[in-house]
């Protein structure tokens, strides 16, 4: 492969960037406090997996479970508010404390905005966790209306998202503050990426921030009598796709600008990964609607819409495929990898970090194919709310951002606290355990969810069950019961890894920041520039999903009463 | 507007990076033409607004007060379903081999999922909504249709048959 030369003169940054920038301490609590709350999600959520997947076998545990767990739904809800949306969160917001202020050489700008942030974020978890543990909302991490949570559910999950917009308004500044200080510097990559995913998750969260305040809440609290199903689920998929990009792009942030490094790479180029993270901004939120291709009340013509521009962001991650790997490739050979592949086995798979956004990628491979059928318009009828469906997102949100998280808490963890990671041998297994449970998991819940089996059912119970789907469900256990011992020996790690002694400072890990091939200042002015983009995305957003907005609001109709005892 | 002092830079490619690039769009434009193929010449579409109703009355006035399978002409038919926590009713379909049948489904509660058995035949049940399809019973056989969304306790329980007789 050929490295990109240029004879074009590298225009001067008027400003010497410092070598390194030591996070304070401060901003080492922030990280570690907002990580903290993320990897006790992960475990607490991760406990109902398996009991789900048990249950698909016929081995219901939920009735010993009593009284602690009155059912499945209250353990499914559990999994899927704490997994999919709290350890995520969390684990982003802290990620983000540590890239923004290292990547721009700056503290903080705000730091007490970014902890208020993190405060109003927490207040939240605590309070939407009642009516969770106390059976008042079992509704699923979708809570469609009209089943009716308890009205706290919904205070506590504005009060998560108002949380996570804060700590980005904290980024925001930091970030204006350092453009002003540096003009004509192309912004870190590492920056950029990192505020252009907040930016992302802002734009995409009002949304839910609509159907909660308008819809849902009044109704909750009896201020309204009924609300329209169909318009929320509308609000809902607004949310429902950016997020999975909101999850995705911090993995991708440490594959474009950390993961080079860490193989003794460097990035391929800066230029084209600026490009990917400009259009998931653009392209990320107006492709809701392929979420409600078998939805009555949205046009098919909208639908269609949704699927061309759904088939359009699947383009930055496959320009992100190329650069990632070919930055991979740089480092294997760096390495001493020969040969058309032989770069491959000279990476460092030893290397927890490394290992385990390696199988992450490998995992994402297969889950973006499945993407690809679920964004398929019509050939979406076959799987839609079918198994194959969290089959494909645990290859994504639990396996292409988990596993990259989990690579990134190896080094991370230990950076803030000063401490090094406790038996790195053990990590590299935890991330091959989780890799053949996913692999095994997934085979089977995309298989038996081709045969027809619903989601989100407890499948032990269901009258309906063929003996054609009982080797798949047997299979969807064994992979369930393996991801959950990957999921115990990640979180014992890191507990071991925190109560450590403190390291020798030397020994400690530190940031990696992987350099381009190329010097970030040639790359061009427009992929460094966000007022285009931003009017662009919004521009694409009122095109794309204004008219059916217009249309769904204006012909509301508010006769769907709650239903909140069913459970 | 003052001259930089710097020529802009232009963004560059790798050669085998413009490649992938351009393969990318390619088999993406193909899938995009395949699913429209699919949609506009073989006909495979998508559930459409189709009627709107109000749940708290449906069960009490309109086609859906009696749920059932009616013949329209021979070979035709038209089934209205009811979806409620936790059953379909009817609970059993009976049409001829080969007959075309169109389904209308809607809930008086929660939402619900509608599935036949083995085919493409995939709707969601939203309350206020009418759900409609039509499709041809080729095959004679024993069909169930599953609920597909989480719709409270009872959940798991509820299904419905399609026989499609000789």
């Amino acid at each position: 492969m050929t490295a990109i030369t240029s004879t074009t003169a590298v225009p001067a940054a008027p400003v010497a960037r410092p070598a390194t920038y030591a996070l304070s301490a401060t901003e080492k609590r922030l990280v570690g406090l907002n990580v903290l709350v993320a990897v006790l999600a992960l475990f607490i959520g991760s406990l109902f997996g398996p009991l789900q997947a048990l249950e698909h076998a016929r081995v219901d545990l939920y009735p010993l479970l009593q009284p602690l767990l009155k059912s499945y739904y209250q353990g499914l809800t559990l999994h899927g508010v704490l997994n999919a949306l709290v350890w995520t969160t969390f684990f982003i917001t802290g990620f983000f404390t540590l890239t923004i202020p290292f990547a721009l050489r700056r503290p903080l700008a705000a730091p007490k905005l970014n902890w208020a942030g993190f405060i109003v974020q927490t207040l939240g978890l605590l309070t939407a966790a009642v009516p969770i543990l106390l059976n008042q909302a079992s509704v699923l991490y979708t809570f469609y209306p009209p089943l009716q949570a308890h009205f706290t559910f919904y205070v506590g999950l504005t009060l998560v998202v108002v949380g996570s917009w804060i700590q980005g308004y904290g980024f925001y500044i930091t970030f204006y503050r350092w453009r002003k200080d540096n003009p004509g510097v192309r912004s870190p990559l590492m920056a950029l990426g990192s505020v252009i995913t907040m930016v992302l998750w802002q734009i995409a969260t009002l949304g839910v921030a609509v159907e909660i305040l308008t819809q849902l809440l009044p109704w909750s609290l009896g201020l309204l009598k009924g609300v329209d199903p169909q318009l929320n689920r509308t609000y809902f998929w607004f949310t429902g796709h950016p997020l999975v990009y909101f999850w995705l792009l911090p993995a991708y942030v440490s594959w474009y600008t950390m993961l080079p490094k860490q193989v003794d790479g460097k990035l391929f180029s800066d230029a084209l990964a600026r490009f990917a993270f400009w259009l998931f901004l653009f392209l990320s939120v107006p492709l809701g609607f392929h979420h409600q291709y078998v939805d009555p009340g949205v046009p098919p013509m909208w639908k269609y819409i949704h699927a061309i521009l759904t088939y359009a962001v699947a383009f930055p991650s496959m320009l992100t495929a190329f650069t990632v790997i070919a930055s991979l490739e740089v480092g294997g050979r760096a390495r001493g990898g020969k040969g058309l592949f032989g770069w491959i086995p000279a990476l460092p798979w030893r290397t927890p970090s490394v290992n385990h956004q390696l199988l992450a990628g490998i995992l994402f491979f297969l889950g973006g194919i499945g993407g690809i059928v679920n964004a398929s318009y019509n050939v979406n009828l076959v799987v839609h709310n079918t198994a194959w469906v969290p089959g494909h997102f645990h290859l994504t949100v639990a396996s292409a951002v988990t596993l990259s998280f989990m690579g990134i808490a190896y080094w991370m963890v230990p950076h803030i606290t000063g401490r090094t990671l406790w038996a790195p041998k053990l990590a590299v297994i935890q991330g091959w355990v989780w890799f053949v449970g996913m692999l095994i998991f997934a085979t089977a819940q995309h298989r038996v969810g081709l045969l027809g089996a619903p989601r989100r059912t407890p499948l032990g119970q269901a009258p309906y069950v063929p003996a054609s789907w009982q080797p798949w469900t047997f299979l969807t256990a064994i992979g369930g019961v393996i991801l959950f011992v990957g999921v115990i020996l990640f979180v014992v790690i890191i507990l071991v890894t925190v109560l450590r002694k403190p390291a020798h400072p030397s020994q400690v890990p530190a940031i990696p920041e992987a350099e381009a091939l190329q010097d970030p200042q040639l790359t061009p002015a427009w992929l460094d520039r966000w007022a285009p983009w931003l009017v662009a995305t919004v521009a694409l957003i009122l095109i794309a999903y204004g008219p059916q907005l217009i249309y769904q609001i204006a012909n509301m109709s508010n006769t769907s009463p709650g239903f909140n005892n069913i459970w | 507007m003052t001259p930089s002092q710097t020529p802009q830079p232009s963004l560059q490619i790798d050669r085998y990076e413009r490649g992938w690039m351009i393969a990318a769009i390619v088999l993406l434009a193909t899938f995009a033409l395949a699913v429209t193929v699919a949609g506009a010449a073989m006909g495979i579409q998508l559930p459409a607004p189709e009627l709107r109703v109000n749940p708290q009355t449906v069960a009490s006035e309109g086609p859906f007060a009696q749920p059932g399978v009616r013949e329209l002409a021979p070979g035709r038919y038209e089934a209205y379903i009811m979806s409620q926590t936790w059953l379909f009713i009817p609970r059993e379909i009976k049409i001829p081999k080969g007959s075309e049948i169109t389904l209308y489904v809607t809930s008086k509660d929660v939402q619900h999922g509608f599935k036949l058995e083995g085919t493409n035949i995939n709707m969601m049940v939203i309350p206020g909504q009418v759900s409609r399809l039509t499709f041809r019973a080729e095959k004679p056989g024993t069909y169930n249709f599953i609920c597909h969304e989480y719709c409270g306790l009872g959940h798991a329980a509820m299904f419905g048959t399609l026989i499609v007789t000789e």
